[in-house]
């Protein structure tokens, strides 16, 4: 599908839908690839022109780390990457797990945290399915 | 390969180094530290300051660096190469000063780099500050990874779940570093080290220890480089540039394609054919240890050994001091010196080792050396290979 968005540089298109709550990867026509993160081009083929699409969600941790902060500043959390089913791979967050649980392989799902306005893609285990 | 790269061979030589300030230099600043640096380098290669006629530099915060080292020196050079990709720079920078030297644009080319990281008020804390306005990550800044020392242990983690590399292992990198370093007097930190202190250190970024980082220290690096006929009329043993190649396939750790395989397959692979040697041929490895996962990816991907099997490869003191490959002989970036950029470091030990002048730490018999650059985060790499007349 693609999404209702005009104007303005493909940074801020993506920042918007996720402000509303949407998140969009892109899709190369030409090549046939998904593209992530959004740009005005594609990095497999070259061509200018790139359509939106709505990801399944659907992903698995490629990557994992625990960043070691101290209590008082919020404690340790989890930096991820992920691999979407689709072929793309993003830097987030597994949410719903312990830090020093989140492991290689763990499959996940995406989420739009909204705070104060502001959109940002993490995901949540799916449960007993490690793959 | 083309013919132009391999008549390239051994055309060049380093002809001067010299560090300044490597550890704490309290009350320098980073344009102090080069040009001491600097300066040193020049005299180590006979030469005077007027001769210096090609400048590469790279800075980790200022963006037109060239022009106030130039400035600094005095100097109007007629070859300027202040291409910036990390840490590889300063090794980065060889192959086009090379051409620089063949065609007669420049005749004494000066790379320098001098930063006060640990002491300067304007120090690590705020240059990685401020690079979130001035050089913004818009895909993982909000995730608050701890850069670069998150992208590494990312790395890591892919390495353990695929190869099955432990933490002791990576505790293996440090501990040979250190020992290295208790033999070089210009070295941070000397004291030896244990697996067991690797393994127990504070965590900084699992499975990364803060043993397992790079130390943040203060410090300047230079070198000269002139043609290979001129570095046999000036008092030092020259060392030959058998080859040089650089590659950059992402920036961001989220953008790297295999986090077990970095660029440094193509830059090794690439400066390999320059030289027509290969990794046996090595007598030792120079390389980015920013972090301890690094050597073993670069022992790897320089063909040092097959991929995954690094881990097997460090055990039981195989990089240190007696062992069967002499790696990071000067303590590297985890125990000697890290000002933000270690790549020219690494190439003046590099230098060092073939002229015969290591001291204690001396590699018997040395007539070839690798030195390995690494930039951002994994990013960019630059592989250098360096011989003694005997190698020509």
């Amino acid at each position: 599908m693609s999404a209702p968005i005009t104007t303005s540089g493909i940074q801020a298109r993506h920042q918007t839908e996720l402000d509303q709550g949407r998140f969009f990867i892109q899709h190369c026509n030409a090549c046939q690839q998904h593209v992530y993160f959004p740009r005005e081009l594609c990095p497999h083929c070259g061509v200018a022109h790139l359509d939106w699409v709505a990801p399944t969600g659907h992903g698995t941790v490629y990557a994992v780390t625990t960043v070691r902060r101290k209590p008082e500043a919020g404690g340790d959390y989890n930096v991820s990457l992920i691999d979407l089913d689709e072929g793309v791979r993003l830097m987030s967050r597994v949410d719903d797990l312990p830090p020093q649980a989140v492991r290689i392989g763990q499959r996940v799902t995406a989420r739009v945290q909204l705070i104060d306005g502001h959109g940002l893609v993490v995901f949540d285990a799916k449960t007993g399915k490690i793959v | 390969m083309s013919a132009d790269l391999k008549s390239l061979r051994g055309s060049a030589a380093v002809a001067g180094v010299a560090t300044f300030g490597c550890g704490e230099a309290p009350g320098f600043s980073d344009m102090e530290l080069l040009a001491r640096s600097a300066h040193a380098a020049v005299a180590d290669a006979g030469l005077k300051m007027s001769d210096i006629d090609g400048l590469c530099t790279a800075s980790g915060g200022a963006t037109m660096w060239a022009m106030p080292v130039a400035e600094y020196l005095g100097i109007r050079p007629s070859y300027v190469d202040s291409t910036m990709i990390g840490g590889s720079s300063f090794i980065a920078h060889l192959l086009p000063a090379m051409q620089a030297l063949r065609s007669g644009q420049c005749k004494a080319v000066l790379v320098c780099y001098g930063s006060a990281q640990r002491t300067a008020s304007f120090g690590r804390r705020e240059i990685v500050a401020s690079r979130r306005f001035l050089d913004p990550q818009p895909y993982e800044t909000p995730y608050e990874p701890m850069l670069p020392s998150s992208a590494y242990a990312l790395a890591a983690s892919r390495h353990m779940h695929e190869f099955g590399t432990t933490r002791r292992q990576l505790a293996e990198v440090a501990v040979a570093a250190r020992a290295w370093a208790g033999l070089n007097p210009e070295a941070f930190m000397r004291e030896p080290l244990s697996i067991e202190e690797v393994l127990n250190a504070r965590m900084v970024s699992d499975p990364l220890s803060v043993r397992d980082c790079c130390l943040v220290t203060d410090g300047g690096g230079a070198y000269i480089l002139v043609s290979a006929e001129r570095a046999k009329d000036l008092p030092q043993k020259p060392v030959f540039v058998l080859g040089n190649a650089t590659s950059v396939w992402h920036r961001q750790i989220s953008s790297m394609h295999d986090l077990t395989t970095t660029s440094a397959s193509e830059s090794g692979h690439k400066a390999f054919a320059m030289a027509g040697l290969s990794a046996k041929d090595m007598d030792m490895a120079q390389l980015y240890d920013a972090f301890t996962i690094n050597t073993l990816l670069f022992l790897e991907d320089l063909g040092f050994c097959k991929k995954g099997e690094a881990g097997a490869f460090v055990e039981n003191g195989a990089i240190a001091p007696g062992g069967c490959l002499a790696v990071n002989t000067n303590g590297g970036g985890l125990s000697c010196v890290h000002p933000g950029m270690y790549g020219i470091f690494a190439l003046i030990e590099a230098v060092r080792q073939l002229r015969g002048n290591a001291g204690d730490r001396q590699v018997a018999n040395a007539q070839t050396a690798l030195a390995q650059g690494n930039g951002g985060t994994l990013s960019s790499q630059s592989t250098a290979i360096l011989g003694t007349a005997e190698t020509l």
